[in-house]
């Protein structure tokens, strides 16, 4: 085991009202990835900021080779050697490539754009990223935005490198390459901090685990000494319930009509995907499958109305509806809890209550609002039912973990009463707790007859939870599984193609 | 103890905390140097009649436009994150409008020539003033363009527009029932401004109990993308804002002809626009869109016009005002800027620590 | 097919161009048709070239402005104060040379420490304290515009000397010389303040390309959360933009003075709405991280290119400038737009 490059001890942070971090200690070896775990809100991302700078500790050491480092901005932290590759992209999008990777580094008054250039292409060509240095960033795709940002990191030859949760944009085959990236500057001594919320991930690059709990530090493990069961049950501090049992819990919804609650036929959206058929049964649980980019977020898309629909027909219950926008679909009984929850989702500075009966409300009509009686009653009785997490109800939205954000869209969409939801995404970057809520909940609806169609990444998550998968690849929909062809196996086998499946 | 404290950090942080606060320390201010300011009496006017004359008689008349302004900016403001910059040019329009209904081509004409009843004119110029600011709204959410740069636009040529309405003719409106809108209606001794800017402002808030404008302003303005995955149409929501504040400037410019029965297309409401918008950022609402607090607008506006009326009253020379004002408004910012305020907390909290520290020894 | 390939590679190269390069281009070859335009339906007035340096030399000061105007909105700021600045510094070097005995250097660090002071105070409160740099700038205006009057309320014409010789100057420009009616040759000539503005517009252009500062104030418009994590001073850079802005306020203030000659509370008014819409024309946006120096030299000449022509087709009535102005600003902010939208639309696809 090499030796210690970073060590933090006693370390406090609080804001207003949250003690975020209390007396956590955390150590970094030469030449090891170590993983940082725990649920939302357990102070992953505030160690991350105090450690890079952007919040200031309130108590605590920070020792870099042996000496203490004073952090007080992101450049301190650049100076002394550690660099952070963040989940969102941090980069400007209006600059080149190139510039994006130099640029707050050199203490240079002028700007040598061919040296610059010249050097980011060969850093960009020996990690095999696919951008131009003289591009302008934001023609680049998000998961060669991020990619960029790494090699920025990667060439400021850090001592610390920080990646919080890098991969949650990534397809696999990116996340291969990124892992590929971690065991090379590995080998060379850096140390890398790991934060991520896919379990497979940690167990498949990192050495170590460090596990925050409520601020706290639970403790330091070796990879080799905390099975994955234990992991969890650290992280949530309490025995694991076998997620993998969920299925089974609850009853088959029997339908008595053969109609299905959502057919599509044919449908296409100016998103770029081919025209695609697709139905939902009455308490069944659908699932669209394939790599990032496959166009299965802009399938369901195209079916709610939030892209431009080119052509094709949605019918519900048999009849044609009318989809053009969001608010026909709503209309029609239809609910939808998009990817990327902070973009597409919360509305941030608006209070929980204002958040969950936003949807509603819109439905019920412009001259007929709710009386803020009836706005308290339906935002405590979800409140309650889902277990969020808040201050009050009128706590603004955005103040609440990722986790507890997701709930009051759930929430939104529930109290709508919809008759088909589609959940895109719905556990991506939130805490395992409350992902097996989110799982079960989506059983439990499934079983009192809702039509349920449920997009994940995490392949395991979709075959606990769907009965039926549609496989997609290159925006087309390449076969569909069920039964006992539910297994990872096939699922990656008709992702990847080649078999019969695909012309079916 | 502890709630009472809870509640004074509560009262620190509440938006309506700023003007509240400039309207006290301008209300002390006046006490201090000359109490007389406050007299209200009830006097004979120039015109033969009873009225209440005094200096807070003044800022409600006087301030009546900018309130109404300050109304139609809010909503602007919330729903598109940025702010109207033509209004003090649309206010020259709709004004110009209602001349040119009135008096047709006759510029000088007597009681009775008038071509038509004062409601049709105003209806007329509130059309117009809608299309303007659909134009303006038009150019916001369907073309994308940042608001202020938009209403750059006709900020340019409004005032141009407003002249060329009239043939660059100054008509003059001799009937002395038109004086009643920026005057006062025989037998009532309040500023009829002031009665109106009142109704705007019931309306408004009717408008706000009884639809869901507010919520739909505020959802579009923090989150587009989201307001419109929830059914919401956030294009028709820019524009209608827009278009509110159109009917706002058409109220406005009745007020400004009717108080001089006639218009100076450079002159009319010059800088209203940037009065307006400092009452909603006095407001403490953010200019960058999002939730907004109607109350706290409308009361920034009152104290920028109670802040006129103080530097007239201590004998400012009225080109030199805005130097006054500019020093003020400065102060204000700086004492409700965040950074400041929590600056002036953590300290207020050191002091009080060390207090209890000294009690429990 | 040939052509619909051609057609092709044409439509990439605009889609790959970046943001600030595209709009330049749309800027300058409008401002050549325009021109060219002129030239075919106004007549010979737009061939001599004098008429193009008259425009040069009255709109020196508007170069300036526009300059700084564009330094803060690609930072992602504003700065509405010029106009106010502008008219405070001709009053007070207008006052200093002719009732205080001054010179023209105590003007000019006259023109210079208002500048300054204007662009330190303000940049201050913009950065360190966050406070919008709209309504900080607003103040600015007003209390430059009320200073202004409170230094002398009436305007008057400046008469010191060695002024007047300054403002008189005529730097002759080789070979662009014209033949009057007489059929005498007469040489073509700029004022100082054009060779002050043009000097301005390439120590910016240099110093926006070339300088560390210079991409920083890009980064920090297009991003401010991202330009903090990637190790930029955002407060520093922030308080650099509208400080160089108050810079540029003053020197534009003493050339636009050096031009006219007096000083007057009415001086310059609107100035800073025409310094924001030049930028804009050229190719400036106000969301921040996009614009171009030269863009904005274009801006400028397109915005004077367009009054000239009004007044010369003989629609001199004074509402026909703000009106074509405002249309022409219109044309720009929705070409800017569509070309926006249709570039980011083309390379989702």
């Amino acid at each position: 085991m090499g030796k210690e490059i970073l060590q933090l001890r006693n370390i406090h942070k609080s804001f207003p009202g949250v003690k975020a971090l209390q007396g956590v200690d955390f150590t970094l070896r030469e030449g090891e990835i170590h993983a940082l775990m725990g649920e939302n809100g357990a102070g992953k991302s505030t160690l991350i900021k105090v450690l890079t700078g952007v919040y200031t500790k309130d108590e605590g050491t920070i020792t870099m080779d042996g000496k203490e480092a004073v952090i007080k901005s992101p450049q301190d932290a650049q100076n002394v050697g550690i660099s952070t590759v963040y989940q969102e992209i941090t980069l400007c999008p209006n600059l080149s490539v190139a510039e994006n990777m130099y640029i707050g580094r050199s203490n240079n008054i002028m700007q040598n754009w061919k040296k610059m250039n010249e050097g980011a292409d060969a850093i960009l060509q020996s990690l095999d990223i696919p951008a131009k240095a003289t591009q302008q960033l934001a023609s680049c795709s998000i998961a060669v935005q991020q990619m960029v940002a790494i090699a920025r990191a990667v060439d400021m030859d850090c001592k610390v490198l920080i990646l919080d949760e890098p991969t949650s944009s990534l397809d696999e085959q990116e996340v291969e390459k990124l892992f590929k990236l971690m065991r090379d500057l590995k080998s060379r001594g850096v140390g890398i901090i790991f934060v991520t919320h896919f379990l497979e991930q940690v167990y498949e690059v990192c050495d170590m685990i460090t596990v925050l709990r409520d601020g706290k530090l639970v403790g330091e493990y070796k990879i080799a000494d905390l099975p994955r069961v234990q992991l969890v049950s650290k992280m949530l501090g309490k025995d694991f319930d076998d997620m993998a049992e969920i299925k089974s819990e609850n009853k088959v919804f029997e339908s008595n009509s053969k109609t299905p609650v959502i057919e599509v036929e044919g449908l296409y959206s100016d998103a770029g995907i081919k025209p695609f058929d697709f139905k939902v049964d009455k308490g069944e649980v659908t699932g669209f499958t394939g790599l990032l980019g496959s166009g299965r977020s802009e399938c369901v898309r195209a079916i709610f109305g939030a892209d431009r629909v080119l052509g094709g027909s949605v019918k519900k219950n048999g009849e044609t509806v009318k989809i053009k926008k969001p608010i026909d679909a709503m209309k029609a009984g239809i609910g939808y809890i998009p990817e990327d929850r902070k973009v597409d989702g919360i509305v941030g500075d608006l209070s929980v209550r204002d958040n969950i009966i936003l949807a509603l409300q819109v439905m019920k009509g412009f001259f007929k609002p709710f009386t803020k009686a009836q706005a308290n009653a339906f935002a405590d009785e979800y409140i309650k039912l889902l277990g969020i997490k808040t201050a009050s109800a009128d706590t603004p939205i955005k103040q609440l973990s990722g986790g507890n954000q997701q709930k009051c869209i759930v929430a939104r969409w529930l109290l709508t009463h919809p008759e088909y939801l589609i959940l895109d995404e719905p556990t991506r970057g939130i805490d395992v707790g409350t992902k097996v809520d989110i799982q079960k909940l989506v059983l439990k609806l499934a079983s009192e007859g809702m039509g349920i169609t449920f997009i994940s990444s995490e392949t395991d998550e979709m075959l606990r939870t769907c009965s039926r998968l549609v496989v997609m690849r290159d925006r087309k929909v390449v076969g569909e599984l069920k039964g006992d062809d539910l297994t990872q196996n096939k699922i990656m086998s008709t992702i990847a193609g080649g078999d019969g499946n695909e012309n079916k | 103890m502890k709630t009472s404290k809870k509640s004074f950090t509560a009262i620190f942080r509440n938006q309506i905390f700023i003007p509240i606060a400039a309207l006290l320390l301008l209300v002390i201010v006046n006490l201090i140097v000359d109490p007389s300011f406050f007299k209200i009496t009830y006097q004979l006017n120039s015109d033969g009649q009873h009225i209440l004359y005094g200096n807070l008689i003044q800022i409600l008349d006087f301030g009546s436009e900018l309130a109404i302004l300050a109304i139609g900016m809010t909503f602007v403001t919330a729903a598109s994150g940025g702010q109207d910059i033509s209004v003090g040019a649309a206010i020259a329009i709709a004004g110009s409008v209602i001349l040119r209904v009135l008096c047709g081509n006759n510029t000088r004409p007597e009681a009775g020539q008038l071509q038509t009843t004062f409601l049709v004119a105003f209806l007329v110029a509130c059309v117009v003033a809608a299309l303007f600011g659909a134009f303006n709204g038009l150019l916001v959410s369907v073309f994308k363009i940042q608001p202020m740069v938009a209403t750059l636009i006709l900020f340019t040529a409004g005032r141009s527009i407003a002249a060329w309405i009239n043939n660059n003719e100054l008509p003059i409106i001799s009937d002395q029932s038109f004086k009643y809108f920026g005057g006062y209606i025989p037998n009532v001794p309040v500023p009829t401004p002031a009665i109106l800017a009142v109704v705007v402002i019931i309306v408004t808030f009717l408008l706000l109990k009884f639809t869901n404008l507010g919520l739909y302003i505020q959802a579009v303005g923090i989150n587009e993308k989201s307001s419109r995955l929830n059914g919401l149409n956030p294009t028709a929501i820019k524009f209608l804002s827009f278009v509110l504040l159109g009917l706002c400037v058409a109220v406005a410019g009745l007020i400004k002809v009717s108080r001089l029965s006639t218009i100076n297309y450079s002159v009319i409401a010059k800088d209203i626009e940037m009065d307006a918008i400092l009452a909603v950022a006095l407001g403490g609402n953010a200019l960058g869109g999002g939730k907004f607090n109607m109350t706290a607008s409308i009361l920034g506006a009152y104290v920028i016009q109670f802040l006129t009326i103080t530097l007239y009253s201590m004998k400012v020379q009225s080109d030199a005002l805005p130097a006054y004002k500019a020093v003020v408004v400065i102060l204000l910012v700086v004492f409700s800027a965040p950074t400041v305020r929590n600056w002036m907390s953590k300290t207020w909290k050191n002091l009080t620590a060390k207090n209890t520290a000294k009690e429990v020894a | 097919m040939k052509t619909s390939n051609e057609k092709k590679s044409l439509l990439s190269k605009i889609a790959g161009m970046t943001d600030s390069n595209l709009l330049l281009t749309i800027t300058v070859v409008v401002f050549v048709l325009m021109y060219l335009g002129a030239i075919i339906f106004q007549g010979k007035g737009f061939l001599k070239p004098q008429t193009f340096f008259n425009i040069l030399n009255t709109n020196a000061y508007l170069i300036i402005l526009s300059c700084g105007l564009s330094l803060v909105m690609i930072t992602g700021g504003i700065d509405i104060s010029v106009g106010g600045v502008t008219a405070l510094v001709s009053m007070c070097c207008a006052v200093n040379l002719d009732y205080k005995n001054g010179n023209i250097f105590t003007a000019l660090l006259i023109a210079l420490l208002i500048g300054v002071a204007f662009g330190a105070v303000q940049g201050f409160l913009v950065a360190y304290l966050d406070i919008q740099p709209f309504i900080v700038t607003l103040a600015g205006m007003f209390f430059a515009r009320g200073m202004t009057t409170i230094v002398n309320s009436s305007p008057f014409n400046v008469a010191n000397e060695q002024f007047v010789k300054l403002k008189d100057t005529r730097i002759i420009v080789p070979f662009m010389g014209s033949v009057n009616k007489k059929g005498v040759y007469v040489d073509s000539y700029v004022e100082v303040g054009v060779i002050v503005a043009l000097a301005i517009v390439i120590l910016m252009f240099v110093m926006l390309k070339w300088t560390k500062l210079g991409r920083q104030f890009y980064a920090v418009g297009g991003n401010p959360q991202s330009a903090l994590m990637l190790g930029i001073n955002v407060k520093f850079t922030r308080f650099m933009s509208q400080f160089i802005c108050g810079i540029l306020g003053g020197i534009g203030g003493f050339v636009y003075f050096l031009h006219v000659g007096s000083g007057s509370p009415s001086h310059a008014a609107g100035a800073e709405m025409n310094a924001i819409a030049s930028s804009i024309i050229g190719g400036t946006m106000l969301t921040g991280g996009v614009g171009n120096i030269i863009g904005t030299l274009f801006g400028v000449l397109s915005l004077s290119t367009i009054q000239n022509i009004v007044s010369s087709a003989g629609l001199d009535q004074a509402w026909w400038t703000g009106i074509t102005i405002a249309a022409m600003l219109c044309l720009f902010l929705v070409i800017q737009s569509v070309v926006v939208a249709g570039k980011k639309k083309s390379l989702r696809k």
